[in-house]
């Protein structure tokens, strides 16, 4: 089917307007319903995928305004595909798990208008298209955060508002200054992401443009120093907004990177490579100890999420096609490690309505499976092998060990820093004594909570496991972009690099 | 003896006359009418001026013919065709927002409807013409009519404002006439083509009478632009004037200031006067950026609009700055989207007053913010509206200002612009604050406790029509942005900008 990925974004759009005239009380059942179609449409996708082609697929068309070059233009390939299939179903598991009861009708109507915004963002391949939903999805998240969120809601919805719009304005520019340079020198206007991807920018365009783009998305990963709104933006949010901030809104910002800056500027990432690996360094570091040092915590699961962004980063600068896949991949595993650990959370917040850990001790013996559940995506977070966080980081790293050893080296301390500041997270909540009275009678997991967690388990345990089918088709795209890569290259240092990091720079 | 004068009538092109000619035949039978009949409601003088409205609309867009008419005093090109449709469009917008179903005694006289047709005829003039003379006579109709309108309110502050906007305009009025007199010393003529023929011929000699002339006639057309340093008087006017009066002042006067400063600074651009285009581009600049830090400030949601608007009128003078053709055609594009989402986010306030004053203190202002309060628990569809046109006046995709903006900025940069640019988005990003701010009034916080008086419940049809029409356009913005830039830039094109 031709226009499925049409379908796919504004099935729930549509059904978000529909919204409005069901019935106050059977609206959850209305959003599980709609995201858990969605869901299965989006698998039709991977049904209908063809690994063997190269290029995209589903490819919609249609002209916005002709005499400009903008187009409704939609196409996946392996990189953008499992990250439509990922927000789907984590939208639903966020549906799922969700126990807000106040004002629900307007909140299920944002995440419907949300899922159609992050479908959008990865399906599509006109760059002005791209940034409509890129905004727009600011607009249904600032209210998710802003209306159902904690004390400082407001303060740390406008903060995430502002920052990311004032990062976009400035990949905007970059966005009109590269439709200048391809008009200059094609005669025709045009924001496609392939003519663009196959149009070579001169190296000193290349350099301003990357900067231009790199705002912007490097606002969105967050990347250190710009990393200030998220902290904020968690901690405030409700655990929708949270789960779905970090599983999918952050994977925008290096989803950006890997469909924009590496194709269509080669040589100026190849010149960023090493600042970019060291802001993602620091990021590793840094943020792994801010989270230890946090006493709340979905702050540290916060924290955690910068920190593994910053392995995600690196290993996307790699420039090979284990650095690349790897770090898509490790986009994937986070996007469901760090959306059910922020689930986790917002179990223990609705029982008690606090997140600090100081509180909590003992937890393993009131609530078992809820400690279980825990500890398992506690492992895939720190990456234990043979679960879904290993392969991604692992692959990252190996990546980026073509490199540069020295980076990689310290980089990998991320598993040590992970593993410390997660345990000792554990340790404090879970672990000893029941200390706090309070905590004597805490239920565990309810049949709906478990309805929403079990599947992210089997999914870590399965894909951390046998992680091949979804493998398979980014690699395959990945080496095709690898490929067009040192093809468009225009500098000597790119092609060398390019030679160094990959084996197929050696075939030819 | 005189000799004979003996003209043809067909060389005097009577046609180009014709949509003025309509609406100011509309002026005089309402005039007529009243004389006649008593007390007729307002209804029925709202019909008849829409109508009338109408008529010149497709007078406008039928006229066939040539460019010069009556005298070569007529000027019918391109743009004098867009912007007259501009100034229809909004006018027919405008006019059945008297509906409304609040008692307010200026629409009650029918004077009011004659005033308002005047002044249109005197924008028509405006844009019509490259005449200053006839210029200059249009403007002053247009304002005279403006500033009765303005009073017409009759509250305390509404008088306040129409003698300042009449002072501020008086003056700039005089600017004007210094300006066309230094122009018409240094070359004979008063036609703006003739001008532009001597100066380009004398290498824009003696450069000190032609920087004066520009000065002033750049002052005088600030006044009406608001730019700044000539803004001051625009928030008390729009505080002083009804709702949607602001509104409809925010756009259609500022569309022929513009057309006026595109026909009179387009050929100094050109000919690459450096001066000319530095003075252009801190106006410009200026005007944009510290209007919108102003903005930051306001505690009135009116006032902060007024101060936007002159933002967004900084943000297309540097179109004509720019001077390219996309660049004209982006401003035309950028008023028309406006002019839609401006005329709708006044309207909300209108369809919003109410005489109890509501905040904390009870401020002076009749529009704070904290009125908006928790908005989308009361009125969730008002609030949707008008969250959507402050989206779409911060530039926010894929609402229609976003793809005025993103034109605007592209025109900039394809002509080497990129600090411009890169300003304007700066500011796009500066703007966007304010007026989250007052979604974050109307989404994110309760309501306050007697929210039930603060709105008004059901509004009249017409200004529910009126602003579905806004918020449509507004929304679906996206659809209507290829055929409306095919036509403006078709039209701009013919027009030699």
């Amino acid at each position: 089917m031709n226009s499925l990925l049409t379908l796919l974004i504004f099935f729930p759009a549509a059904a978000a307007l529909f919204g409005y005239m069901i019935e106050q009380k059977n609206i959850r059942a209305y959003g599980i319903t709609i995201t858990a179609i969605e869901f299965v449409l989006s698998l039709a996708l991977w049904l209908g995928y063809d690994g063997s082609i190269a290029g995209y697929q589903f490819v919609e068309h249609a002209s916005i305004v002709a005499s400009y070059g903008i187009n409704y233009d939609l196409g996946i390939d392996g990189i953008s595909l499992f990250l439509i299939i990922m927000s789907t179903f984590m939208t639903m598991i966020a549906v799922i798990g969700l126990t807000v009861k106040d004002n629900l009708k307007n909140l299920i109507i944002s995440v419907l208008v949300l899922e159609m915004t992050m479908v959008g963002v990865f399906a599509a391949l006109d760059v002005i298209l791209f940034y409509i939903f890129w905004e727009l999805s600011l607009v249904p998240m600032l209210y998710i955060i802003g209306a159902w969120g904690a004390k400082l809601r407001i303060y740390a919805a406008v903060k995430f508002f502002l920052y990311t719009f004032a990062g976009s304005l400035v990949m905007l520019l970059g966005i009109l200054y590269a439709a200048y340079l391809y008009h200059d020198s094609t005669g025709m206007w045009s924001f496609s992401i392939a003519a663009w991807q196959a149009f070579s920018f001169t190296y000193t365009d290349q350099l301003w443009l990357f900067s231009a783009f790199f705002f912007g998305f490097a606002i969105k990963v967050p990347m250190v120093p710009f990393h200030t709104w998220l902290p904020y933006a968690h901690g405030q949010a409700p655990t929708i907004g949270s789960v779905i901030l970090a599983a999918v809104l952050l994977k925008m910002g290096t989803y950006g990177f890997v469909r924009f800056s590496l194709p269509m500027f080669p040589d100026a990432s190849v010149y960023f490579m090493i600042p970019v690996a060291i802001i993602a360094l620091i990021m590793i570091v840094y943020t792994a100890l801010i989270a230890y040092a946090q006493e709340d915590m979905k702050q540290v699961i916060a924290y955690s999420s910068v920190s593994h962004m910053g392995v995600i980063v690196l290993g996307t600068f790699a420039m090979n096609s284990e650095g690349i896949t790897g770090s898509l991949f490790l986009m994937l595993s986070h996007g469901i490690v760090s959306g059910a650990l922020f689930m986790l959370v917002g179990v223990i917040y609705d029982r008690r309505h606090t997140k600090m850990m100081s509180e909590f001790g003992g937890l393993a013996s009131v609530m078992p499976i809820y400690a279980t559940i825990f500890a398992v995506m506690l492992m895939a977070s720190v990456g234990l092998p043979l679960t879904i966080g290993f392969v991604g980081e692992f692959l990252s790293l190996l990546g980026f060990f073509k490199v540069s050893p020295l980076i990689t080296a310290i980089a990998g301390t991320t598993i040590i820093f992970g593993a410390v500041y997660m345990l000792s997270l554990y340790k404090k909540s879970f672990f000893g004594p029941l200390t706090n009275e309070k905590n004597a009678n805490l239920k565990d997991l309810t049949s709906q909570e478990l309805t929403a967690l079990v599947p992210l388990v089997a999914l870590v345990v399965i894909l951390g496991v046998y992680p091949k089918p979804m493998l398979d088709p980014i690699d395959g795209s990945v080496k095709t972009m690898i490929v067009n890569m040192d093809k468009k290259a225009v500098t000597q240092e790119a092609k060398d690099m390019f030679a160094k990091a990959n084996t197929i720079g050696k075939d030819k | 003896m005189l000799d004979p004068i003996s003209i043809d009538m067909a060389s005097l092109n009577l046609a180009t006359l014709l949509p003025m000619s309509i609406i100011i035949l509309g002026a005089l039978a309402i005039i007529v009418i009243d004389l006649v009949v008593k007390d007729l409601h307002k209804s029925f003088y709202v019909v008849i001026s829409e109508l009338f409205i109408l008529l010149a609309l497709g007078a406008v867009f039928g006229y066939s013919g040539e460019t010069r008419g009556f005298f070569d005093v007529m000027l019918i090109d391109g743009i004098a065709v867009l912007s007259e449709g501009i100034i229809l469009v909004a006018s027919a917008l405008f006019i059945p927002l008297a509906l409304t179903s609040k008692r307010f005694h200026e629409y009650s006289y029918p004077e009011f409807f004659a005033l308002f047709l005047f002044m249109i005829a005197g924008f028509q003039f405006m844009v019509a013409t490259d005449n200053l003379i006839l210029i200059f006579i249009g403007l002053e109709t247009a304002s005279l009519a403006l500033y009765t309108l303005i009073a017409m309110h009759n509250r305390e502050r509404s008088l306040e404002a129409a003698i300042k906007y009449f002072t501020m305009g008086a003056l700039a009025a005089g600017f004007f006439v210094f300006g066309a007199m230094i122009l018409y010393a240094l070359t004979g003529s008063v036609e703006i083509h003739k001008i532009s023929e001597v100066l380009v011929t004398k290498n824009f000699e003696p450069m000190a009478g032609v920087l004066t002339a520009v000065v002033f006639m750049l002052a005088a057309l600030g006044f009406k632009l608001s730019m700044v340093p000539f803004q001051t008087w625009v928030p008390d006017v729009y505080e002083g004037a009804s709702a949607p009066l602001a509104g409809y002042m925010s756009v259609v006067p500022k569309i022929a200031g513009l057309v006026v400063a595109m026909r009179l600074f387009e050929f100094l651009v050109h000919a690459d006067v450096v001066w000319v285009q530095n003075i252009l581009w801190i106006v410009a600049v200026v005007t944009m950026t510290l209007t919108n830090i102003m903005a930051l400030v306001q505690e009135s949601v009116k006032r902060m609009l007024a101060y936007s608007s002159i933002s967004h009128a900084g943000f297309v003078m540097s179109a004509i700055l720019i001077g390219t053709t996309q660049a004209n055609s982006a401003l035309f594009l950028y008023w028309v989207l406006f002019m839609f989402t401006n005329l709708g986010a006044f309207t909300m306030l209108w369809v919003s007053r109410h005489k109890t004053k509501v905040g904390e203190n009870k401020t002076r202002f009749d529009h704070p913010y904290e009125k908006f309060s928790g908005m989308v628990k009361v009125m969730p569809v008002n609030a949707l509206i008008m969250g959507v046109f402050m989206l779409s006046l911060a530039g926010m995709p894929p609402f229609s200002l976003f793809w005025g903006k993103l034109y605007l900025m592209s025109s900039a940069i394809n002509s080497g612009f990129i600090v411009l640019a890169a300003i304007m988005a700066l500011n796009s990003a500066i703007s966007v604050y304010y007026y989250l701010k007052l979604v974050v009034y109307m989404f994110l916080r309760e309501p306050s406790k007697n929210s039930s008086i603060v709105y008004m419940k059901g509004a009249p049809i017409a200004l529910k029509a009126i602003i579905g029409f806004s918020a449509a356009a507004t929304l679906l913005g996206t659809f209507m942005v290829s055929p409306l830039l095919e036509i403006i830039t078709q039209y701009v094109k013919a027009s030699g900008f």
